[in-house]
């Protein structure tokens, strides 16, 4: 009985560990051990989910710069097109009917413009991100962030928001991870990529300044989402009106031009000349206009309802412990989160603490990135170039800070399954790669431990190389699920 | 097969052709300018089924309708009044007659257990026991050459710490990745649904349905024979040899330069035939004629330095003399070692058959071993390269001072 109990929580341990945050890295000799307490260590480190990079742009700097680039290119090719205007003149002046010489030139003359600097950025970004989950120790504080990062997702694709992603989760997602809601919620609804992601930049109040000397207006996208999917959740009761109200409330909530101000575009302003004027009723208490700060108390409102506690607290469960989670930890975690005041650094403990998220067994397939992060980990590959990773990325249908739509990337596993060939192409490509170097078999009882199973454990003795067997161990059950 | 450049795009690490950046000093003051490339089967060749002994009265009483044989369909190519080679291998066979390719038969390493791994390490390394070192034996061999000079200094950004454990060691070592690799194999495949099956269902079946279109492309296509499925029976194969060609040509053209390295090592994955061998037409042919064409690409890329090369093609193990119960054959003891290059004394077989009877087979199972596979390597160090014969018993294969290089392999 003794016995059983210690191998048990020995168990618990390494699924714990799995759960909550990412694979052990390569040649980390430390057997895993009180998983709870290294979780617990990882959230009271100050700065935990901060990246140190100084190379890094900030959102304002990224928007400049990548303004700036455009300008240069938008004059490089009106002068091409300027010196061709004058090149056909000449020519039709010198009553020459060959025209040929000039356009082989141009076409001769084109060089590979290579990434444009929106995407260089983006790929720095990407590569300081891979890095630091490269490096993290348990992974907790990385998946967090990714967690948040997904629920207050934004799009590259999406115009003028590719330099900034970086920036934004640096800026608006990091700083609070292991803070309060509220302020994530603020960072996040007031950062220029949110803004242009759901169109709140342009959003103008019919009664204001702008709205009444143009025939331009209001934009819901932002204030719909803040309800639905970024606090209180879809179908929970709020109203068209709040939605139209709210839009109102937070129009001037937008970006400098970056042609107005070499010194500050592309940086949150509220522009008072873009507000609607007036109090409005916002799910059944009424703001006054007092600028910005109306816009501000209704968030704060909002960070504070139950129905929002409770949203993040579904979320939370599902994301990490099981697609359909147990009710009592849904009910655990919202009852933290209002206690706290939203104090997501107690919500997470809340969360690693929980007996039901230790009981349950691994059901949730990694999603497709954290699947390869995992990977290059227990490989310890540090790649030098991110595109491929990228690419892979896409490849499995989760491409970086690309979602299809603001709700994110599904946190059901069942979205994920079709993916599991492609996943086998890409263990194959790695292990091929990694060649015979690594010993797949002390991976495996490194990484689980007590978790791995006979036939696994089986599967990778009998591989008829070592490579085979890294890429049997990468797509294993245990490496799969979670 | 939509995704396959993307696939293919991602590169991660090193690949599969490693080689030294120096020159063998002796074998040049005799002017000889000799290319060494070694190539590692792994997974364990079935050697009965490449090289097969179809005069032994036994064979086709262990094999069956599996047995290789000189007439029927898919005859195999005599090479002389004993042993027959698969038909997959035409190149290997014209190179036979052409007294470029060498067989040695009935061949093992000293390991005689039967994990891959361990089969490999020791293979790899040199050493009678496997986990005894980091080193390869062809590493340790280069080292121990006097060096005439750099070569290629240019390509020595592509150092990496991931070459195959034969070339690990002392010497530096370049490394090449080919532009693309294969997708992961049927066999991977099925050891995956294996795996799943046993484990965790909702896996298996997510991945079945790709493995249904991939058993048809491996065993000819049967059933569904449009279009569509034609096509896709048609692209594992082929990316297999293209990939094996691939890796071939590349190791060609560097080993050619007049500045290129002299010394290489390529792996190719995928013998591991323990169900639907298919030795004629099948998963086994599929390899072997891949290798054939690898081989083709040395030679036709080699150029003028083919007359200087000699290429070894080594594997960890044989396979069980026997067919097993699902049409495969299970890890054995000996196998074959081929050697192919211009500058072989070729068009033989060294073979000290042990015959095929039930009391011959080893454990009742396996193909006897009667030859080292360190014997002839160390012929071929010796005799190609001019490594010393202290060196070969002591660093290159340590405790194999009573093993004698098999001689007269070149020249």
């Amino acid at each position: 009985m003794g016995l059983k109990m210690a191998r048990d929580t020995r168990v618990q341990n390494v699924v714990a560990l799995h759960r909550f945050g990412l694979p052990p890295k390569l040649g980390s000799t430390d057997s895993i051990g009180d998983t709870r307490s290294a979780l617990s260590a990882e959230l009271d480190k100050p700065d935990a989910a901060q990246i140190k990079n100084n190379d890094l742009l900030s959102s304002g700097e990224a928007a400049r710069a990548a303004f700036d680039f455009r300008q240069e290119r938008k004059a490089a090719r009106l002068a091409v097109r300027a010196q061709d205007e004058a090149e056909k003149q000449q020519a039709k002046e010198a009553g020459s009917s060959e025209d040929k010489p000039s356009a082989q030139r141009n076409n001769a003359a084109k060089p590979n413009p290579g990434p444009g600097l929106p995407q260089q950025i983006y790929l720095e970004e990407s590569k300081a991100r891979l890095e630091t989950a490269l490096a993290a120790d348990t992974g907790f504080v990385e998946r967090l962030v990714w967690f948040w990062s997904n629920h207050f997702c934004i799009s590259a694709d999406k115009g003028g928001v590719r330099p900034l992603c970086g920036a934004y989760e640096r800026e608006a997602i990091r700083p609070h991870v292991t803070g309060k809601f509220s302020d994530m919620l603020l960072a996040v609804e007031s950062h220029p990529a949110m803004l242009l992601y759901l169109d709140n930049a342009r959003s103008i109040g019919p009664n204001s300044f702008a709205g009444l000397r143009r025939d331009k207006g209001l934009n819901e996208n932002l204030a719909r989402e803040i309800l639905e999917l970024h606090t209180l959740g879809v179908r929970t009761g709020y109203s068209q009106d709040d939605v139209t109200n709210f839009a109102k409330v937070i129009t001037g909530w937008s970006i400098v031009p970056p042609r107005q101000s070499p010194e500050r575009g592309g940086e949150f302003t509220f522009n008072p000349r873009m507000h609607e004027p007036g109090t409005h009723r916002v799910i059944g208490y009424d703001y006054e206009d007092r600028g910005f700060e109306q816009g501000r108390a209704i968030l704060l409102t909002l960070a504070r309802s139950p129905a929002t506690a409770n949203h993040i607290a579904l979320k939370l469960a599902s994301h990490f412990v099981a697609d359909d989670p147990p009710r009592s930890l849904v009910t655990r975690l919202s009852a933290r989160f209002l206690d706290t005041k939203g104090d997501l650094k107690e919500v997470s403990k809340a969360l690693i603490t929980a007996p039901e998220a230790w009981d349950a067994n691994p059901t949730k397939l990694r999603r497709p990135s954290d699947w390869i992060i995992s990977a290059l980990r227990v490989c310890g590959i540090k790649p030098p170039d991110v595109r491929p990773i990228l690419q892979a990325q896409n490849l499995l249908g989760e491409p970086l800070w690309r979602v299809p739509a603001p709700n994110g990337f599904s946190d059901n596993s069942a979205a994920w399954m079709d993916g599991l060939a492609q996943r086998l192409d890409i263990a194959n490509q790695m292990s091929r790669r990694v060649g015979d170097s690594l010993d797949p078999v002390v991976i495996a009882q490194n990484i689980f431990g007590a978790l791995l199973s006979n036939e696994t454990k089986e599967a990778l003795g009998r591989a008829e190389s070592r490579s085979q067997a890294l890429a049997l161990l990468l797509m294993s059950p245990e490496f799969q699920r979670r | 097969m939509i995704h396959q450049t993307n696939r293919r795009e991602l590169l991660l690490g090193s690949g599969a052709l490693f080689a030294w950046a120096y020159l063998p000093r002796l074998a040049q003051a005799e002017g000889r300018d000799p290319r060494f490339l070694v190539i590692v089967l792994r997974g364990a060749l079935d050697g009965l089924a490449t090289v097969a002994p179809v005069g032994d009265p036994d064979w086709q009483r262990l094999r069956g309708e599996n047995a290789l044989t000189i007439d029927g369909a898919a005859a195999a190519l005599p090479i002389d009044s004993f042993f027959a080679l698969n038909p997959a291998m035409p190149n290997l066979h014209r190179l036979y007659k052409a007294s470029q390719a060498t067989i040695i038969h009935a061949v093992a390493t000293p390991y005689r257990e039967r994990s891959h791994f361990d089969g490999q390490d020791v293979l790899e390394s040199g050493f009678t026991h496997p986990g005894s070192a980091d080193t390869g034996w062809l590493n340790r061999a280069l080292a121990g050459l006097p060096a005439a000079g750099r070569v290629n200094p240019k390509q020595a950004f592509a150092v990496g710490p991931i070459a195959p454990l034969v070339t690990r060691g002392p010497a530096p070592v370049l490394a090449w990745t080919p532009p693309r690799l294969p997708p992961a194999s049927n066999d991977t495949m099925s050891r995956l649904i294996d795996l799943y099956r046993h484990t965790d269902p909702a896996l298996a079946s997510a991945l079945e349905e790709r493995s249904a279109l991939s058993a048809i492309a491996v065993g000819g296509a049967m059933g569904d024979t449009s279009k569509k499925a034609e096509m896709v029976t048609v692209i594992p194969g082929a990316a297999v040899r293209a990939y094996f060609a691939e890796s071939a040509s590349a190791a060609a053209k560097f080993m050619s330069r007049p500045d290129g390295p002299r010394v290489g090592a390529l792996a190719f994955d995928g013998w591991d035939t323990h169900a639907n061998e298919g030795a004629t037409k099948g998963r086994l042919a599929v390899l072997l004629a891949a290798l054939d064409g690898a081989i083709n690409a040395l030679e036709t890329g080699m150029g003028d330095s083919w007359k200087d090369s000699v290429i070894a093609v080594i594997t960890e193990f044989g396979r069980t003399a026997r067919i097993n119960g699902t049409e495969g054959t299970d890890h054995g003891t000996a196998t074959v070692a081929l050697l192919v290059g211009g500058a072989l004394k070729g068009g033989r077989v060294f073979a000290d058959w042990p015959g095929l009877k039930e009391a011959n087979l080893r454990d009742g199972r396996d193909l006897k071993p009667t030859t080292d596979l360190r014997a002839v390597m160390k012929g071929i160090l010796k005799d190609h390269l001019r490594v010393e014969d202290h060196l070969l018993g002591k660093d290159v294969f340590p405790g194999s001072q009573a093993i004698s290089p098999l001689a007269g392999l070149v020249g």
